[in-house]
């Protein structure tokens, strides 16, 4: 059997890759939703967009209900400490992905402009709200949360709601959001009829730039403006998952890990390159444009992940009570068997995943959608 | 710490009605996913438009049913989380797992494979479209599978044990979790409810047509395709919900004894109480009519095997809460001092109990200072509720029959070619709601049977929720009550237009006729 400690690195990579895939393969989906007022001009081309996503956005969100289960069988201290303190930013996310379902499904449903606009409006709000809301609760981390541990380690909450609107969370609330609408108009350029593919494409370069001007501003504002936390003494790798067994110290700098380990500025430069793909290709190389945005939103998500190593939820309270990598995992026993299960599984679903995408490849044109309309 | 016990009541509540609500659709989507595989299997072997057609009609109501279902499992996904966060922290370890698996093996399966299903049909061959169909089918059920799996840890908690240094169980052998009896039996008897429920909805649907006299061809093949799985899936329902029973009488005793409301052990083999009415004040049930030997044949397997009753499991939890105030010192001995040898022992002796310490945390932070009144009270406290037991039970049972006598009854008359009697239709019609009914019941059978435990025996449900402030629970609950409602509101709104519209409405049925010969049109 693998080492306890490797077997934590494992899976703390794992949560990162499912993260990134969750960003990558539904955050087009949120993006498209987001932009279907904006680049859809009329019902036909608000078609043309919904039909670019709807075979597979179903598909896609199982990414981050995936990400939800594999956090509890991994870090089950993590989900408990991080769903149960954010309620409320929790309970206005679930709503936004209740709405999707329903939105995508019910919307054609009934011939009332009323009706579809509503539709429309909701899947526009849920698009929003759920970027917005993943970026800013990032941010947080960074902010550390107020929230310590009794020594039965049952945790308790020591602020608000509105103590998360602090303005870096919500700067990484915009990152997000920018770098997803342009990772949706990427999609839509690759995939929708060229007339509407070409304005996607422009709105793709100017939010590709917006996010890169944010991206930068955050990353200054970490180095220089926020105080980063360190496990203080010896750190026990593979150790007991109780974090009341180490000590932590607040004030060193978020970039520590960086200079330690120089080989982690590769996950800014990724994104830094996405971000420039976009601006060189989107607008010709549809694949090629919306494989850059890939990259760049990979990138972003290891950037924060490195920065924050090896800490997963720092408490800004008692500081001793944060979540890292070496004291918030499952037993040994169950990191293995989930490994080896991924192992078995994940190339199986990036099979069919890959052969659905294949045969809905293609542009969807205007013409089509004229034609017949499918029945969902 | 104890937990607001309005923030647990709360908590309950919101997750009894965010469950229940998901099961209203996720059983008829287990049970349609299965007809529209049969339906379109017959498709691409005969190539006969009418089975493409009818798999394309239930599929719209299959696509507005699973849109809810998919919408209101996301919130069960995250729940632990959000509102039970000691329990996901103290049982994540074994728990966690087929969750995650679940994600892996089920949703991404089903989930993918839904687009083909909808957006496929001319972009593959028929053979790989309904390969998919197949495989979307089966990821409901490995859904149910894997769900169950960790529900049936709840209900009986093998394979974990408690370890003082993390403070939570953790596995000690995964297999048993996969292989757990109370599992096994509740996956057959829980996806055998949802074909019996798709069944029953494409025959009564089928049934209204029929009566009013249109889509006849098409209504008739439907409901004998219903007639047919829904008698198999009936019977596989009475007869596996008898293995459920077994389960739980061999697990959780006290369960078993409110859903019989048997106050006191009987000599074995124990009558079975047909009605009655339980009393829980007195503690004895009036006006019952009991068959002789009927409980102790399902309960025990046997004729020498008593069955205990319910005062005799409350002085049994009196003998643990004292095992468990042991094991609970020793937990906190071994918390200073970890090598402390004899708390050591005394922790290996009696963690089984342990659980049982914590019912008193309800009552006081620290159980090591019970008296033994509150021991009395805590022992007491583990007595669900009788007469809702007693009462859902008896109803899911009663449906049970009724379904095997329908879908029997409805299958004689397709073999006969008979479907159009006007009384069998309006009773195929009006049986519509009753899988619901049965199903849900069924779940407070389960669920609010195993109370006041979260997971029997080891973790009180008092002290498994989130600490949060009530006003945040409110918020949620009177959240969700408005959005869950208001789409209830859209979905049956959608469904009855639909199925109203017919497959003649949606232009599906009868396929535009083909261009006549032209030898006929010479003649
Ligand atoms: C017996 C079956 C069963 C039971 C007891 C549950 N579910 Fe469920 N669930 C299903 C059977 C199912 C399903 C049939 O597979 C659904 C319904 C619609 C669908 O597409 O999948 C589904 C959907 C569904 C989804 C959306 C998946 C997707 O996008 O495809 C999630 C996240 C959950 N469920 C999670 C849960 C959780 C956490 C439960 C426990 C509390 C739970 N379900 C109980
Ligand atoms: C979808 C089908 C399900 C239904 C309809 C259902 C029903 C219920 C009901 C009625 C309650 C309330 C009991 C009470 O508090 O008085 C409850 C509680 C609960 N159930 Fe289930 N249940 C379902 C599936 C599950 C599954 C599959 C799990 C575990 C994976 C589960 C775990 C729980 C938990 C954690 C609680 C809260 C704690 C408790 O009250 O015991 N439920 N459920
Ligand atoms: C003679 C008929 C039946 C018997 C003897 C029976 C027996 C049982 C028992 C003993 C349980 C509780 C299991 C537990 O507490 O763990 C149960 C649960 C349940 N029943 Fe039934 N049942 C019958 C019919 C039905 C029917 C007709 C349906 C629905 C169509 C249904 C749906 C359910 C569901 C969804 C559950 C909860 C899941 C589970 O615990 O397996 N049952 N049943």
């Amino acid at each position: 059997m693998f080492d306890y400690d490797t077997l934590r690195v494992i899976w703390w990579a794992l949560i990162g890759v499912l993260l990134a895939a969750f960003a990558i393969m539904d955050g087009f989906d949120f993006g498209v939703a987001a932009l279907l007022r904006v680049l859809g001009r009329d019902e036909h081309e608000r078609h043309v967009l919904l039909q670019t996503i709807e075979p597979t956005w179903e598909g896609n969100q199982v990414w981050f209900i995936l990400g939800g289960g594999a956090v509890f069988a991994a870090w089950p201290l993590l989900y408990a400490a991080s769903f149960s303190g954010l309620y409320v930013a929790m309970f206005v996310l679930l709503l936004a992905f209740i709405i999707r379902p329903v939105g995508f499904n019910f919307r054609e449903k009934v011939e009332d402009t009323r009706w579809t606009r509503a539709w429309d409006y909701a899947l526009v709000a849920s698009g929003v709200i759920v970027m917005t809301v993943c970026g800013v609760a990032f941010g947080n981390l960074f902010l550390g949360l107020p929230f310590h541990y009794d020594a039965d380690l049952r945790m308790a909450w020591d602020g608000g709601f509105f103590d998360l609107f602090h303005p870096f969370a919500l700067l990484c609330g915009l990152v997000s959001l920018s770098m997803l609408l342009a990772h949706g108009a990427a999609w839509v350029s690759l995939k929708a009829d060229e007339r509407i593919a070409a304005r996607a494409a422009n709105l793709a370069r100017v939010f590709s730039l917006v996010y890169l001007v944010l991206f930068v501003g955050a990353g200054i504002w970490l180095a220089y403006g926020m105080p980063g936390y360190a496990v203080a003494g010896p750190v026990v790798t593979d150790g007991i998952s109780n974090p009341l067994a180490k000590q932590v110290a607040v004030g060193a700098s978020w970039f520590a890990g960086y200079m330690e380990r120089p080989y982690f500025w590769a996950a800014p430069v990724v994104a830094f390159a996405g971000a420039l793909g976009v601006q060189l290709f989107v607008a010709r190389q549809g694949f090629l444009g919306f494989f850059s945005s890939c990259l760049s939103v990979a990138g972003t998500i290891a950037a924060a992940g490195f920065a924050l190593f090896p800490f997963l939820m720092p408490s800004s309270v008692d500081p001793r009570s944060s979540l890292t990598v070496w004291d918030a995992s499952s037993s040994q026993g169950t990191l293995f068997l989930m490994m080896c299960l991924v192992v078995v599984f994940l190339p199986i679903i990036l099979l069919y995943t890959t052969w659905v995408f294949r045969i809905m490849r293609g542009r969807v044109s205007l013409e089509q959608v004229r034609k017949s309309h499918h029945m969902y | 710490m104890i937990v607001d016990p309005e923030v647990v009541g709360l908590s309950r509540l919101q997750f009894a009605l965010t469950a229940l609500y998901h099961f209203l659709f996720v059983p008829l989507t287990l049970g349609m996913a299965f007809m529209l595989a049969i339906m379109e299997s017959v498709y691409v072997m005969t190539r006969r438009e009418v089975w493409k057609r009818m798999t394309q009609f239930w599929g719209v109501l299959f696509g507005i049913n699973s849109a809810m279902g998919v919408a209101t499992g996301v919130t069960m996904e995250f729940q632990f989380g959000t509102n039970w966060a000691y329990y996901s922290h103290y049982v994540g370890d074994i728990f966690g797992a087929p969750l995650a698996i679940e994600g892996m093996m089920a949703f991404f399966l089903e989930s993918t494979l839904v687009g083909v299903f909808f957006f496929g049909w001319e972009r593959t061959t028929p053979l790989k479209h309904l390969i998919a169909t197949w495989f979307m089918a089966l990821g409901t059920s490995l859904s149910a599978l894997w769900i169950l799996i960790a529900n049936g840890w709840m209900q009986n908690p093998v394979g974990a044990a408690f370890n003082a240094e993390t403070m939570r169980m953790e596995v000690t052998k995964f297999s048993d979790v996969i292989f757990n009896p109370v599992a096994q039996a509740k996956f057959v008897h829980t996806v055998s409810a949802g074909y019996t429920m798709g069944a029953m909805f494409v025959m009564s649907i089928s049934a209204w047509y029929l009566l009013r006299g249109r889509n006849i061809d098409f209504a008739k093949r439907s409901m004998t395709v219903a007639a047919s799985f829904g008698l198999a899936a009936s019977l596989s329902v009475v007869v596996l919900g008898d293995e459920s029973g077994y389960t739980v009488s061999e697990n959780q005793k006290m369960k078993m004894a409110a859903i019989e409301a048997m106050w006191e052990t009987e000599p074995a083999p124990a009558s079975f109480t047909l009605v009655g009415f339980p009393d829980v004040a007195k503690r004895e049930t009036h006006a019952a009519i009991r068959v002789p030997w009927l409980m102790g044949l399902i309960g025990t397997r046997s004729i020498d095997e008593p069955i205990l009753g319910i005062d005799a499991l409350v002085k049994d939890a009196t003998v643990r809460i004292g095992n468990g105030i042991k094991a609970y010192d020793a937990m906190l001995v071994l918390r200073e001092d970890k090598n402390d040898a004899q708390a050591r022992m005394l922790l290996a002796a009696h963690d089984k109990d342990m659980g049982y310490a914590l019912l008193l945390k309800r009552f006081m932070d620290d159980p090591r200072k019970a008296t033994p009144a509150d021991i009395e009270r805590a022992a007491e406290s583990t007595i669900p509720n009788v007469p809702v037991l007693f009462w859902s039970f008896r109803l899911m049972v009663a449906c049970g029959l009724w379904f095997i006598g329908l879908f029997a009854y409805a299958f004689w008359r397709a073999s006969k070619r008979r479907l159009e009697g006007r009384t069998f239709l309006r009773l195929a019609l009006w049986s519509l709601p009753l899988p619901w009914v049965a199903a849900e019941l069924g779940w407070i059978v389960a669920e609010y049977g195993r109370q006041p435990w979260a997971i029997e025996g080891v973790l009180p449900t008092a002290l498994g929720a989130s600490s949060l402030a009530p006003g945040q629970v409110w918020l949620s609950i009177g959240g969700f009550v408005l959005f869950y409602t208001a789409l209830a509101a859209v979905d049956g709104y959608l469904m009855v237009k639909f199925a109203r519209k017919g497959p003649d409405g949606l232009g599906m049925w009868p396929p535009a006729p083909e261009p006549l010969p032209a030898t006929a049109q010479a003649a």
